[in-house]
Order: C-alpha cells, then sequence, then structure tokens
C-alpha cells in the first residue's frame, strides 16, 4: 500500500526500482512495510477475536474482579475467605508469588555463592562434590525437583502423631513444618528499638573508620564493633528488662499441631526446589565471575602487601561482581517466573488463582491471562529495572 | 658429599625432581592436604560422603526391588525402592497412548532422527552434505510418519502422543525451528532500522517478560479467540508453536551477545569489500557471532528440552505427565520418590549428553589463542 504511493510521487521511468536500488529509501521502504505488516497483523486478530466473542455473546470487562471468589486459599497474608472478591484473591496469590520469590532468592544466593567458591576450591573431594551437585540439579527440569519435593514430603514424611522434632520445638511432618511463634510482651519493644539504633550506630562507625583509615591509615576493628551494637546491645537489653519474650510452641491436639507457626508442605517444596535449582546455576555464574577476575590483579595485592582475605574482599570480589549481576538478574527473574510452576503442586500463587481458579470459575480467559501477563511483565521490568541501577552502581568508570 | 662428581661448568645431568614433589603423594598433599582449610574441607566431604553415599545406594539399589506386581508386593520383597512399575509401565512411559499396531512408525521416526542428528553433529561423517539435505527433510518426514494421513498412513490424533515420545517431539521441534527463529530476531533487534528493531525488542522482551506456562495457558484457552471463527487446529500444533516462540526469544538475546562482543572493524571491512547487507551478516558476522554463542546456545536448548515438562499443567501427557499419573495409580500409590527419580535420570542423560556435546564443540572451534 505504502509503497504503490511512494512510486505514485516519483514518476520517473523505472522509479521503483531506482527507489530500490537507493538504501537509504530502501530502508525506508522495508520499515513501512515491516509497520504495515504488524498492524494489519493485530487488527485481523482483533477484528477475530471481538467476531468470535460476539458469536458466544461475552463482553469483555474487569467487574468479575469484584464479584465474591467462592473459594478457599489455605495459605494467605491478607484476611480472606471465600466470599471475598477475586481481586483480594489476586492479592492473596500475589502475595504468596513474591513470598516464594523472595525466599527462594535469599536461599539460592547463600548457597549459590557458597557452592560458587567451594567449586573453585582446589580441594580435589569437595571440587567433584560440588560438581556433582551442580550437574545433577540443573540437568533435571525445575517442574521435577517441585513434585519430587512435595512427594517425598506428603509421602515420606511421617504424619504429624509421629512427626520428627527438634528441640520438641520444631516438628516435621507430610503437614508441613510447625514452629514456635514469638508472642512478645510490651516491654519487648525496648530491644527493637535497641537493635534498630544498633545498626544506626554501627552504620555510623562504619563512615567513622573509613574516615579514619582514608586520614591516618589505620585500620578500626569495624565487624566486631557493628557485632556488639547489633547483636551484643540488644541482647543485653533483652536480659536487663527481664526477657520479655514467650515462644508459642506448637503441640499435638487431636490429630494435628496446635500453635505456633505452620508452614505449607506446598510451600516448603515450592521455595526449596526453585532455591536449590536455581543455586546450581548462581554457583555457575559466580564461579566464572570469580575467574573472569585476571590472576594478574591477585598477583598485584599480594604485591602491595594484602593477606588472603583482604585480597578476596577488596580486588576480587568488586571485580567479579561485575560480571556476576547481569546473568545473576536473569537467574532472579527466572525464579521469579518459574514460581508459578506452583500450580503443579497447588500452592496459591497468581497463576494459580486469577490464572488459574477464577479463570475456570468466570470464563473470563482473555482478561485473566492479560492481567497475569500484565503482572508478571511489571515484576520483570521493576527487577530488571533494579539490577540495572545496581549495575551501573558498581560499574568501572572509566575516563 | 664425599662421592661428588666435579662436572664442567654447564654439564650437570638433569636430575629427578625431589621426591615430594612429583608422584601421587604430591598430589594428595596439593589436592586433599595441603593446608588447613583443605584438610577441613577434605574431612567435611569424606563426612558428607559417609552421611549421603551409603543411605542413597542402599536404597536406591541393594535393597531395590525389581520384580514385583504391586507396591504392596515391593513392600514384602524388601526394604529399598520399587523399581518395579517402570516394568509395568515401560510402554507408556516410552509412547504414551499410541496405537500399539502403528508403533513402528515412532520406532522408524526416531532411527531416522539419529540418522538425521549425525551428519547435524559430526564433520567427519562420510557423505556428509547429502547427509545434511536429510537432516533438513527430516522435519516433513518426522511429522508425516508420526501423524499420518497421507500415503496411505493412517491418522493418529495428536492427543495420543504422550511419554518421551511426545517430549521429544516438542524438544527436537522447538530445537529446530528456534535457532533460525532467533537469529532472524537477533538481526532484527541489532539492526538500524528502527522500525525493525522496536518490533523485534518489543517481542523479545514481552515473552522473555512473561513464564512460559502463562503462554501455554494462552495457547489452550485464549489463541482460538484469535483465529478466525469455525477454525480449530490442534492442541499439540498450538503448543509446539508457543514453545517455539519461547525459546527464540531467549536464542535471540543469547545470539545478540554474539553479536554485540564482534568488534566493529568487521562490520566495516565487510562493507568496504562491497557486500551487501546479507552477504555481510551470512560470511563474516553470523559464522563468528554463532561461534561465540555456542554455550549459550546450547543452554537454551537445554533450558527449552526442561521446559517441555510444563506441558503438563495444559493437560498433556508427556514423560513427566505419564509419571505424575503413575504416583497417583492405587497399584503403585505412594511410589512418588523412585518415580521421579526415574524421570529425573531420563532428563540429566539427556541434558547432560547436550552440555557435554556443547563443550567438545567449543574445543574444536576454537581457534583462536588458549589462555
Amino acid at each position: 500500500m505504502s509503497v504503490a504511493s511512494d512510486t505514485d510521487s516519483t514518476p520517473q521511468r523505472g522509479g521503483i526500482m531506482r527507489l530500490w536500488y537507493d538504501s537509504e529509501a530502501r530502508q525506508v521502504i522495508i520499515q513501512i512495510f515491516t509497520i504495515a505488516v504488524i498492524f494489519a497483523l493485530v487488527g485481523y486478530l482483533i477484528h477475530n477475536a471481538a467476531a468470535n466473542l460476539d458469536a458466544i455473546g461475552k463482553t469483555l470487562g474487569f467487574d468479575f474482579l469484584f464479584q465474591p471468589a467462592n473459594y478457599d486459599i489455605n495459605q494467605s497474608f491478607l484476611e480472606y475467605d471465600s466470599r471475598s472478591t477475586n481481586l483480594k484473591a489476586a492479592a492473596v496469590g500475589l502475595i504468596n508469588t513474591f513470598l516464594v520469590a523472595g525466599l527462594g532468592i535469599l536461599i539460592a544466593t547463600v548457597v549459590g555463592f557458597i557452592m560458587g567458591v567451594l567449586r573453585l576450591s582446589k580441594n580435589f573431594l569437595m571440587n567433584r562434590l560440588v560438581y556433582c551437585y551442580v550437574e545433577g540439579l540443573r540437568n533435571v527440569p525445575v517442574l521435577l525437583w517441585i513434585l519430587l519435593m512435595h512427594g517425598f514430603i506428603v509421602t515420606n514424611l511421617p504424619s504429624p502423631k509421629q512427626a520428627l522434632s527438634l528441640n520438641d520445638s520444631f516438628f516435621f511432618s507430610n503437614r508441613g513444618i510447625n514452629m514456635p511463634s514469638p508472642d512478645p510482651h510490651p516491654l519487648f519493644w525496648a530491644t527493637i528499638i535497641v537493635f534498630l539504633l544498633g545498626i544506626i550506630g554501627s552504620l555510623i562507625f562504619k563512615n567513622y573508620a573509613k574516615k579514619v583509615q582514608d586520614e591516618t591509615g589505620k585500620i578500626l576493628p569495624v565487624l566486631y564493633v557493628s557485632l556488639g551494637l547489633i547483636i551484643g546491645l540488644p541482647l543485653i537489653v533483652y536480659f536487663l528488662t527481664g526477657m520479655p519474650l514467650d515462644w508459642n510452641t506448637p503441640a499435638m491436639q487431636g490429630f494435628n499441631f496446635k500453635g505456633g507457626y505452620v508452614v505449607k508442605p506446598e510451600l516448603i517444596a515450592l521455595t526449596l526446589a526453585l532455591a536449590l535449582y536455581t543455586s546450581a546455576f548462581i554457583a555457575e555464574t559466580v564461579r566464572a565471575g570469580i575467574l573472569a577476575v585476571n590472576y594478574g590483579q591477585t598477583e598485584a595485592a599480594s604485591a602491595l602487601g594484602l593477606r588472603n582475605n583482604r585480597t578476596l574482599q577488596l580486588v576480587i570480589i568488586p571485580q567479579a561482581m561485575r560480571v556476576i549481576v547481569p546473568p545473576l538478574t536473569s537467574q532472579y527473574l527466572n525464579l521469579t517466573k518459574n514460581s508459578s510452576l506452583a500450580i503443579a503442586i497447588g500452592y496459591m500463587d497468581i497463576t494459580a488463582t486469577l490464572g488459574g481458579i477464577t479463570l475456570n470459575q468466570t470464563g473470563r480467559e482473555m482478561e485473566c491471562m492479560i492481567l497475569v501477563m500484565a503482572i508478571y511483565l511489571c515484576i520483570s521490568l521493576a527487577v530488571s529495572g533494579f539490577m540495572n541501577w545496581y549495575n551501573s552502581s558498581i560499574k568501572l568508570i572509566e575516563r | 658429599m664425599s662421592d661428588a662428581k666435579s662436572y664442567e661448568p654447564g654439564h650437570h645431568p638433569s636430575l629427578p625432581p625431589p621426591k615430594n614433589l612429583v608422584g601421587w603423594q604430591r598430589w594428595v598433599w596439593d589436592n586433599l592436604f595441603g593446608t588447613v582449610t583443605n584438610t577441613i574441607l577434605t574431612l567435611l566431604s569424606i563426612y558428607l560422603l559417609y552421611l549421603i553415599l551409603p543411605g542413597i545406594l542402599d536404597y536406591f539399589i541393594f535393597d531395590a526391588v525389581v520384580n514385583a506386581s504391586s507396591r504392596a508386593e515391593c513392600a514384602e520383597l524388601g526394604s529399598g525402592a520399587c523399581w518395579a512399575f517402570i516394568g509395568d509401565r515401560f510402554s507408556v512411559f516410552i509412547y504414551g497412548f499410541y496405537p500399539d499396531e502403528l508403533r513402528w512408525r515412532p520406532n522408524l521416526t526416531f532411527i531416522l532422527l539419529i540418522l538425521a542428528l549425525i551428519p547435524v553433529l559430526y564433520d567427519n561423517t562420510p557423505f556428509r552434505k547429502y547427509g545434511l539435505y536429510f537432516s533438513l527433510a527430516f522435519p516433513i518426514i518426522a511429522a508425516i510418519l508420526m501423524v499420518g494421513g497421507v500415503f496411505g498412513l493412517e491418522q493418529v490424533d495428536t492427543r495420543l502422543f504422550g511419554g518421551v515420545l511426545l517430549t521429544i517431539v516438542i524438544g527436537v521441534t522447538g530445537i529446530t525451528f528456534s535457532l533460525p527463529l532467533g537469529i532472524i530476531l537477533a538481526l532484527g533487534r541489532y539492526s538500524n532500522l528502527p522500525a525493525i528493531k522496536v518490533v523485534c525488542t518489543v517481542f523479545i522482551e514481552f515473552i522473555r517478560g512473561v513464564p512460559l506456562i502463562t503462554l501455554l495457558f494462552v495457547a489452550s484457552t485464549m489463541l482460538s479467540y484469535f483465529l478466525p471463527p469455525g477454525t480449530n487446529f490442534d492442541l499439540l500444533l498450538r503448543v509446539l508453536i508457543m514453545v517455539t516462540l519461547f525459546a527464540s526469544a531467549y536464542m535471540a538475546e543469547v545470539i545478540r551477545g554474539g553479536l554485540q562482543s564482534l568488534p566493529k572493524g568487521q562490520f566495516e571491512a565487510a562493507d568496504a569489500m562491497g557486500l551487501k547487507y546479507w552477504q555481510t551478516m551470512r560470511l563474516i558476522i553470523l559464522p563468528q557471532a554463532l561461534k561465540i554463542s555456542i554455550p549459550g546456545i546450547v543452554n537454551t536448548f537445554i533450558g527449552l528440552y526442561k521446559d517441555t515438562t510444563l506441558v503438563i499443567v495444559i493437560g498433556m501427557l508427556d514423560v513427566l505427565g505419564v509419571a505424575k499419573s503413575a504416583v497417583s495409580d492405587p497399584v503403585w500409590n505412594g511410589l512418588s520418590v523412585e518415580i521421579y527419580v526415574f524421570v529425573a535420570a531420563f532428563f540429566f542423560v539427556c541434558c547432560f549428553g547436550m552440555s557435554r556435546y556443547s563443550m567438545y564443540l567449543e574445543n574444536k572451534l576454537h581457534t583462536g589463542h588458549k589462555r
């Protein structure tokens, strides 16, 4: 269409071929053509969708979000019952997604960094063990790990009656983990305030120590002072105020535990499977990052007289982080997206609530799927935005 | 020093290295007990092995039961794992519900697949050129053989596909078509035509931003809305399209990484030689970019192969789906660990093989200087 109009405006001999041989004109033509094709395709799809929806008498609309959901969710941080709206169900699902993603990222990062460093150890046995760990985990689908973990907890752990107990306060059974919940007295606030003050104090001390080191070269013991401020001081206050904290330990009542927190098997299975699976990838990322730092850097640090741990802390890790952060971001995003596999074991995340039960009950495929995809897109963009910011903040500043 | 001979300067014969610098003692010293940390790590790993290994070996191998007709019988025969379900359900694991009398067709397709793979994977296959033509034609041959409906072959409903068969169908189709599509998308994103760049970028970022599971839901529930009224096409085909699109977006990013790592001089040199865009890409840029991105490409393949398991959430029975249904079978009830471990072993063999092959390829194509 647009090609034709271009040729009309240039009524020369061989006009169209001449345009084609002019590289700038050709570029414009190709782009106009592409856009026209895309618009035609989108228009065609929308036209089809409208015709199809018309034929079965459906309309598009998001009013179903404010109707009662009519289903229960077994793990929820919001007040939720089956009369709550679909919107609320979606919110509960979203929070559950964030819970799994957050816990998973935390565990995966810690385990992954430890494994990545151990993989580089000169120790033959440890090296091979971690190699087996990494290859074993990452060559098997994550969905399989989730199902295996869930299957193991549900079928191989004992029933609550014979639950494995740790110190009579943590109980592992096929209904999940029961653990004590804190029950603070009013005076406990003092400890929390001192704890927060300790964090602020140690930050101030760290700045002060850096200033002292810059001016005089003297190194102050930041770590010990911070530990004292953050952990020691609150402990002293805690004992001085007379230990104002009770633990609400779970106890057997009838067929199940009463009291304390309970972590459902679905949450445990999903979090552990996602975290361990991702940790294998993070381990490889960390290994590659550390290997990417030129060995000359280590030698230079030794020549300057830095000890091993200072070399690692001041020379190797800051440079390795630049290599590690971009792939680490995509691992975090993968973990978040993989948390949608929750639906396979019945953990109620956003895909299982809005994209699962709500979709099936209301028959609003179009709206539900658009919402779910939009939410994941937003999460992805937000996480990669944050990591890009972090990445640029640690980037090498070149002159 | 008494029997020390005297030599002319520069004529001393080479002596063997001191005993403590060679041999197994040195290896043990270097790799296991050299420093305090090293010793602690060694002892720790030995302790870990002692904790894990005997239990696992006992459970899965020494105390395992291979022949039994039900879970209860297994429990009587031994205390370990119960592998008897494999024999019982082997054909379902492999073929799904593909009709018994037509199973020669998937068998033949599988043999042809291996024949088609050989010339692709190994350079010095005899008659490699003709072999590659066959490999190119293989997807069509395979589709005809598996589905039928032409040349007098009986048509098989794709809903009967299952087990390893379905996993391989989805995996191989995705791998075959996502690479060319990914290359096109990467070139589009790397192009200097703004419109094409925007279109490709939006497509790639959208696909990478959502989980595969939502795309599969779209394929199973929503896609039919976007087609002309009355058309109804196969669920397997819709899933194949979605999986291919999904993998191609990731592929595009991997290849873009390769493109970006090429020095600008390569493009300028190609321009100076008077090569056109497609010639530049085909002869200069892509061979180098693809070589650099081989590890990423194979990783994407492995990821895709593992992601085929997600089709179980829209009700297709791939190898994991068959396993899941076996777990809920009352006869084999409670065997979830054994069944999933069996499937995990299957995936491990496939994926580990692929990653080994990629390492071999990397070494072979490494033409530069190695550190």
